[in-house]
């Protein structure tokens, strides 16, 4: 396949970036889309340029860290599926293909189509976590979780912190994100005891670290590639208002 | 007290202060559209007539109605405080993107519906609440009791084909704010359920979107129809 990429390069956080275009002829549609992007990158290597930065780790889509914003959409146009997940017979021969990094004020590009997301890293530090040590492996049985909540548990758990649902926003919104993780411990015995604070701290780390309102467009669950549910938000709206109207922190 | 206004400067709090007002509004608008519903009586404007000199003298309702215009001046600020941040959190924009990929065009437009809402509204009060109010309105006499005869300012005002035609493209703009407006405000307030979702969703897509904005817009048609003797 003969591909035109265009693809965002900037130098690092401070300078403005811009799209350069790439030619590429011989592309194997079995390539999945990083594959294509290291071809690029030896090509680029060769001449003595300077290669494209872009985040990649697993390549098996379990750790969300290939954000790429590819022709209009956050891991381009699969759903439930990362960037490594996407192969080059999505496209077809000459097409122009799009690739910027995530557009947030949260997620500064690092450089190319790298951006620092460790804004989601410290929402996980303000509460998403359990405070009590829970020892080792208990008995099976010896807590009782219905399997709905298990598996509505385990649905929020799938979420890989990837960013898509900031990028898809059109209020570069972290609602799904922060939701699937409060949810997630909320509905949990281990979880729930601290569930007030919890929501509380999050939403506030949320709003703290820039990220938009919810507009309940839907654009994050459509682009998640873990597919998680709107449900989340919800019970993030409810675990943050029952909190706030009954927790006893009087100062906020 | 300081967790009152940390609650409500919240983005979620500011969107719960949005679903409130905006759900308030929705259900003002479902009694202005059966109260309006006189205008098709067919009786001269007397029951119209007799239903606005109650609408601006219980004192119930004239309470009521102070609440509805906080509403919609809240409704209308905390959007545009609301869309300010939004707009800061992606300060550089995408060069391409493909939205309607993902999601409804009403639902990322809410703002420009909401603005071109407002808008109608003012002048939609200018034209019958103000001269209801501060204007001279002409006085019609039933039974030996004098009313305003707000139905002969219907009358003129609809008779005009750009007054009724702004009137009927606002009402469409209507029900694209509402098919994403009222399902979202329970969105927001957590109310999500299987059960209940569905039924939500509905009301939200048929009544609050179609069924209200085309009975709206059928006034202003009627009327028009009826002074030109075209029915």
């Amino acid at each position: 396949m003969k591909i035109t990429l265009k693809v965002w390069r900037q130098k690092n956080s401070n300078t403005a970036g811009n799209l350069v275009e790439y030619k590429l002829d011989n592309v194997s549609e079995d390539m999945s889309f990083l594959e294509m992007f290291d071809v690029l990158n030896d090509s680029l290597t060769r001449k003595g340029e300077d290669p494209v930065t872009f985040d990649h780790d697993c390549r098996e889509g379990i750790c969300g860290t290939c954000s790429m914003y590819i022709n209009g959409r956050p891991h381009g146009p699969q759903t439930g599926a990362t960037t490594c997940q996407l192969h080059m017979r999505s496209f077809n021969d000459g097409d122009t293909i799009v690739v910027e990094p995530w557009r947030a004020r949260s997620f500064p590009v690092i450089k190319d189509l790298m951006v620092d997301r460790a804004a989601f890293d410290r929402i996980i530090q303000s509460g998403g976590y359990v405070s009590v040590n829970t020892g080792s492996a208990r008995d099976a049985n010896e807590i009782l979780i219905p399997r709905t909540i298990a598996d509505e548990a385990m649905d929020a758990a799938a979420c890989i912190g990837c960013g898509a649902c900031v990028a898809a926003c059109k209020n570069a919104s972290a609602m799904l994100f922060v939701s699937a993780k409060v949810s997630q411990l909320a509905i949990l015995p281990q979880g729930k005891s601290e569930h007030k604070e919890r929501a509380e701290r999050m939403v506030a780390q949320m709003d703290a670290e820039g990220f938009g309102a919810c507009s309940f467009t839907g654009a994050c669950s459509v682009e998640c590639p873990k597919s998680i549910s709107l449900d989340h938000i919800a019970r993030m709206n409810r675990e943050y208002l029952g909190a706030k109207l009954s927790s006893d922190n009087v100062n906020g | 007290m300081a967790w009152v206004t940390q609650t409500l400067s919240s983005s979620l709090g500011r969107k719960v202060i949005m679903s409130l007002t905006g759900l308030f509004l929705c259900s003002f608008l479902i009694v202005h559209m059966v109260g309006n519903l006189q205008l098709f009586k067919g009786d001269g404007g007397r029951a119209f007539n007799e239903y606005t000199y109650f609408m601006t003298h219980n004192p119930l309702i004239k309470t009521v109605s102070y609440l509805l215009y906080t509403s919609i001046l809240v409704h209308a600020l905390m959007a545009f405080i609301l869309t300010r941040h939004n707009q800061a959190s992606r300060p550089i924009k995408y060069a391409y993107s493909k939205p309607e990929a993902n999601s409804d065009w009403s639902s990322r437009n809410m703002g420009i519906l909401g603005t071109i809402l407002l808008l109608f509204i003012i002048i939609h009060m200018r034209t019958f609440w103000y001269e209801m109010h501060f204007g001279a309105v002409p006085v019609a006499e039933y039974d030996g009791k004098e009313y305003k005869d707000l139905y002969t300012v219907v009358h003129a005002a609809f008779g005009e084909l750009w007054y009724s035609a702004l009137y009927v493209l606002c009402m469409i703009v209507l029900g694209y704010h509402l098919a994403h407006g009222f399902q979202s405000g329970f969105q927001t307030l957590g109310i999500r359920h299987k059960k209940y979702t569905p039924a939500i969703e509905l009301v939200g897509k048929y009544f609050f979107a179609i069924i209200i904005p085309v009975a709206f817009a059928a006034m202003p048609i009627y009327v028009y129809l009826q002074v030109h003797h075209i029915i």
